[in-house]
């Protein structure tokens, strides 16, 4: 084929253009991911010289470090609350969207705004004194005649707090179930709408299940981004009170720039790393049963 | 004359706009009340729970501008220039470069280097950071923006890499052929070939990457460890954490608008290039 042999012909080429993302692969990716495996079984620092400790930092992590069990329940009941909300609010307001209205544009925008900014510490700022025992959220509620909440202050609250914040930037996964929507072939309606299928009907046996690709990809890489979730966290309640927003992201930070134990907070990393993997993994062997590929999973 | 089942649609489709209006105003109600709040005092800010000030007040700005310790907010400007435009230009020539070396040519191991690239869009970043920040405190990098640019130079984003190389995808590869056959070289041929038919894609990049090193937290917290060198973020975080005990909210409230302020307007003037860069290939965010 002439194609094939154009190409064959400046495949050297081929290696001259990816040998930047080589490097950097090898430099700050795949060498970072061995070299924290390395360092998890050390005692490495900033201040002394490495040694090697084998599995003293995960031992002490789960027998000795109440924080970090802590950190580690706290980081999955906020993904396994924050993930499916924000997903099923994205869906939800999709559909509606997708009902051809007149200024959908106008609304989408909106709807995005806020997971363009939502990421920033000036949102996360806006968080803490909308939410702050003398903040706007109180104040609305005191003119209803509602009580005031301690939205950051009770040990109780503070993580659905910080978990608004995330179902807030709930746009970008908006936006991508609505152009897999308008993916789904008009000839399906029309089919159903022969059979004299009812609104409630067509949903859970054509759009929902034409979704489930979508849906299912939001799902791996909204948990991967939630389960690292940092700066919300930090600057909203500092991982307080009483350690109740404390997520891995926080403990891994302190443990290893402001304790400078690079070793013991490469453990966490590690074990972050495994419960992303594992996580990960479950999805995809889930997908199976509910993910409905067009061309049969090619 | 409107039947009853019209009637039943057109009363539907009202209460959908109602209901649609009144979510979109709880969506944006944290932002609109925000930019509301730097014309209020600090007292009125307590005080009151309007949403309008009672009059425009621009002292919140003026404080709020010199608040930031030694320098005042241009320096901190100036500097989230200084690292956001380097990273950015880099991230869209070399995810470009890259993408266009796995969309259009074939050689050995193409197959396993693309899986691990797409594979490396799942890769965490909280399990590399450590090395990396060792990698480059060993390089004397700290409390320099190279370790913001470096990695954008060498294509660390497989995210638009990936996003490219669909964009690419959807081109002719008759294009790139017959300017082969015009005696054009591959690296010409993308120059003035491929790239003004990237344009928007290459523009998604830019501006996706803008806004994510614009806003940027975390690497800045443990990269840049001197306030001459401070982002808008870091200086965002000083002053509610150092001003101990009484923090002037009106002040900070009017210094975040200060960094909100680019990444909205780049977003309602570039809406079309969001919208095409998400779906091209799914985001994170």
């Amino acid at each position: 084929m002439k194609t094939g042999s154009i190409e064959k012909k400046h495949g050297r080429w081929g290696y001259v253009f990816i040998a930047p993302w080589v490097i950097g692969f090898l430099a700050f990716q795949l060498y970072p991911l061995l070299a924290s495996l390395f360092y998890s079984f050390t005692n490495a620092s900033m201040l002394n010289k490495i040694r090697w400790v084998g599995l003293q930092n995960y031992i002490d992590l789960f027998t000795r470090d109440p924080d970090f069990i802590n950190s580690m329940l706290i980081t999955m009941k906020y993904t396994v609350i924050a993930v499916p909300a924000k997903l099923l609010f994205a869906l939800l307001v999709a559909l509606i969207l997708n009902q051809r209205l007149r200024a959908i544009n106008m609304f989408r925008s909106i709807y995005y705004l806020p997971s363009i900014m939502g990421g920033s510490v000036a949102i996360s700022i806006v968080w803490r004194f909308f939410f702050m025992q003398s903040g706007v959220v109180n104040s609305l509620l005191g003119a209803v005649g509602l009580p005031a909440v301690s939205w950051l202050g009770n040990p109780d609250v503070a993580l659905y707090t910080i978990t608004l914040l995330i179902v807030w930037q709930f746009g970008s996964s908006m936006v991508l179930f609505l152009a897999g929507l308008k993916q789904i072939p008009e000839s399906l309606y029309e089919a159903s709408h022969i059979d004299g299928a009812g609104r409630l009907r067509v949903l859970f046996n054509i759009t929902l299940p034409m979704l489930t690709p979508i849906i299912f990809f939001n799902l791996v890489m909204q948990s991967i981004n939630v389960l690292q979730d940092f700066t919300a966290a930090f600057i909203v309640t500092n991982g307080g009170p009483m350690k109740a927003t404390y997520m891995m992201g926080l403990k891994i930070y302190d443990d290893a720039f402001r304790f400078m134990k690079m070793g013991y907070a490469s453990a966490t990393s590690w074990i972050l790393f495994i419960i992303i993997v594992l996580l990960t993994g479950l999805l995809f062997r889930s997908s199976g049963s509910w993910v409905h590929y067009e061309d049969g999973g090619k | 004359m409107l039947d009853q089942r019209s009637m039943k649609r057109h009363l539907s489709r009202f209460v959908t706009y109602v209901l649609l209006c009144l979510f979109g105003f709880v969506m944006i109600y944290p932002l609109l009340w925000l930019f509301m709040a730097t014309f209020k005092t600090d007292n009125e800010l307590f005080s009151s729970v309007s949403f309008l000030p009672k009059s425009v007040s621009l002292q919140a700005y003026i404080n709020g501008w010199k608040s930031g310790g030694q320098y005042t907010y241009g320096r901190y400007i100036a500097n989230t220039l200084l690292l956001t435009i380097p990273t950015v230009f880099f991230t869209v020539t070399s995810s470009a470069l890259v993408a266009y070396g796995f969309a259009r040519f074939s050689f050995r191991f193409k197959k396993p280097l693309f899986t691990i690239m797409i594979a490396t869009l799942m890769l965490p970043n909280t399990v590399i950071v450590i090395p990396r920040y060792l990698i480059f405190r060993n390089l004397g990098w700290l409390d320099s923006y190279l370790p913001f640019i470096v990695p954008a130079i060498l294509a660390c984003y497989p995210f638009f890499i990936f996003m490219m190389i669909q964009f690419m995808r959807g081109l002719p590869k008759d294009l790139d052929e017959s300017a082969y056959i015009d005696g054009c070289t591959p690296f010409r041929t993308f120059v003035s070939v491929l790239m003004p038919l990237l344009k928007p894609a290459l523009f998604s990049v830019a501006i996706f990457q803008f806004i994510w090193t614009w806003g940027d937290f975390f690497n800045a917290l443990i990269y840049i460890t001197t306030v001459k060198k401070y982002t808008l973020s870091l200086a965002l975080r000083m002053s509610i954490d150092a001003t101990g005990g009484v923090i002037s909210w009106n002040q900070i409230l009017a210094m975040s608008v200060v960094a909100l302020l680019p990444p909205a307007i780049l977003f309602f003037s570039a809406q079309r290039y969001f919208v095409e860069g998400v779906t091209m290939s799914g985001i994170k965010g």
